[in-house]
């Protein structure tokens, strides 16, 4: 049960009524959601629903006004820099817009973290980076700079950082946002392939269904800063809750006044006619 | 609603007294992180990128900063000469020129420069990482950006503040020579041992004490500005004004604060 100390011993994740806002806004509201080892969760939501946020508050790069978040049984907010900064080892995270460094080349990007946090000798730090690129397929491109890889390269060579120290979470911050379909596809082959061959849980936030079914073992649902539905994909997709049935088939919220669009071209036309 | 004029004095003082506390609270956590930037004590990585910085806002800078220093240490002889020729006094400007560049428009010229060319560009940097979620990368990998990036400016200024304010200071004094040759026909030679005799050293370090004032200033304003980006690039281009506008102002402020103790300390 979401707050016990048992439940919380064996999730990777466990994000207890946590309560964010900014500037009086609420934009989590009393959120409460167990990760287990080895899963892959998505949280989908649209845009505004506070997906980031939670992302935010799960990778400890924010504190929560209220409530807490448990990462492997340990609570970032009250940490010390040394554990938070162990804590954060075993973290993995994949930015959206791929967050590389772009004064070094990518695989510099690849070894920072090992130069930084291990005492490793420059030619293995080398050859660790070198695999880790091996695995996102870009082997060839460690020594070209961030700026001539292409959007989906760059989204690899991002993962390829984020497996540099081995961590145990692996968290995605929309994959697919700015890919052509072909290449988010094989993203997600390689979310898949990664988990298979590390066994790391996984964590996703995105808003492509396609994705989000592909990828997903649970969903969690978010809509204004509360989760309404957190379950296997199979629920989510048969479910009949309104809010989730307008997201999976993509109604919109309000629909568009065509007779006043209408009208406007109209007067427009009949006053360029003049 | 409308707000009173009590109410936005209130609101624009707190804004300011917040201001004041960040720089405050990154200058305590840089000067944490500053022994790890040391040569051989520290972690290599920092002391290589303190060299970069180093050759970025100094060697790069030495070109502009003795520039400025040549013409402004021209222009403060000529108005100089121009009102001490007619008490016959020309050998004061050799005076004139030597304690105003050490006391002051050495340090000075070359903070404004610094701040300029590298205060700006600190801002820019950051700036556009903070757009980028690369400082959010960092903290996630357990690197405290901080330490990653402030660290190695703030050591490499303190290096390169001094020795800028020197060359400054030989330029100066150097156009001042310049223009006693041209103007009365005085050897170089009889100019320097002139100067030599009117400078001071107390002069010479409490410029150099200032310039590493200064050197605090420019890229503790500029990194600050560069960390409070929020939004898109236009945010970054924004902060990089505002990083050499509060930099410069705070340069005369502190110069301001530090001229008025040097001189209550002088024993005139």
């Amino acid at each position: 049960m979401p707050g016990s100390v048992g439940a919380a011993a064996e999730s990777a994740i466990s994000v207890q009524d946590v309560v964010v806002s900014y500037d009086g806004r609420l934009v989590l509201d009393g959120i409460n959601l167990e990760i287990a080892r080895g899963e892959t969760m998505v949280l989908l939501g649209g845009s505004g629903s506070g997906k980031s946020t939670l992302l935010r508050q799960i990778i400890g790069l924010e504190r929560p006004q209220s409530g807490r978040v448990l990462v492997s049984g340990v609570d970032l907010a009250k940490s010390k820099p040394r554990d938070l900064k162990k804590l954060r080892r075993s973290i993995g995270v994949a930015f959206q817009d791929a967050a590389l460094f772009n004064s070094m080349s990518v695989e510099d990007n690849i070894a920072l973290p090992l130069r930084e946090l291990t005492c490793l000798a420059e030619s293995t730090i080398r050859l660790m980076a070198w695999m880790k690129l091996a695995v996102v397929g870009l082997a060839d491109f460690g020594k070209l700079s961030p700026q001539s890889l292409s959007g989906g390269m760059r989204k690899r060579a991002a993962v390829a950082r984020a497996l540099a120290l081995d961590p145990e979470i692996l968290v995605f911050d929309e994959p697919s946002a700015g890919l052509d379909p072909i290449v988010a596809a094989e993203l997600d082959e390689l979310i898949l392939a990664l988990k298979r061959a590390f066994n790391m849980t996984v964590v996703v936030v995105t808003h492509e269904l396609a994705s989000a079914f592909r990828i997903a073992d649970r969903m969690a649902m978010l809509y204004k800063g509360s989760l309404i539905a957190v379950g296997t994909k199979e629920e989510i997709r048969n479910s009949s809750q309104p809010r989730i049935r307008q997201f999976l088939d993509r109604v919109p919220d309000q629909i568009v006044d065509t007779a006043a669009v209408d009208k406007y071209f109209e007067r427009y036309l009949e006053g360029s006619s003049m | 609603m409308k707000r009173t004029g009590v109410e936005r004095l209130g609101s624009a003082t707190l804004g300011h007294v917040e201001y004041i506390g960040g720089l405050a609270t990154q200058l305590w956590n840089d000067l944490h992180s500053l022994g790890r930037t040391l040569p051989l004590l520290g972690n290599r990585n920092r002391w290589r990128s303190a060299v970069k910085q180093m050759l970025a806002v100094g060697v790069d800078a030495v070109p502009m900063v003795g520039i400025m220093a040549v013409c402004t240490g021209f222009i403060l002889a000529m108005q100089g000469a121009s009102e001490l020729r007619r008490f016959g006094a020309m050998q004061f400007v050799i005076d004139l020129v030597t304690i105003g560049f050490t006391r002051e428009l050495g340090p000075l010229l070359t903070a404004i420069a610094v701040s300029g060319r590298s205060g700006s560009a600190f801002s820019a940097e950051i700036g556009s990482m903070v757009v980028t979620e690369e400082i959010d990368a960092l903290r996630t990998m357990a690197i405290d950006p901080v330490e990653f990036l402030l660290a190695p400016k703030y050591l490499a200024a303190l290096v390169v503040l001094p020795c800028l304010t020197i060359i400054s200071n030989a330029c100066g004094i150097l156009a001042g020579g310049l223009f006693m040759r041209i103007s009365v026909n005085m050897a170089f030679s009889m100019y320097f041992q002139y100067a030599m005799q009117s400078m001071v050293m107390r002069d010479v370090v409490t410029g150099l004490i200032k310039s590493l004032a200064f050197a605090t200033i420019i890229v503790h304003v500029g990194c600050l500005e560069g960390f409070r980006v929020r939004g898109g690039p236009d945010a970054v281009g924004r902060s990089a004004t505002a990083a050499v506008v509060k930099s410069t102002f705070l340069v005369i402020l502190a110069d301001v604060v530090f001229t008025a103790f040097f001189y209550m300390t002088g024993g005139h």
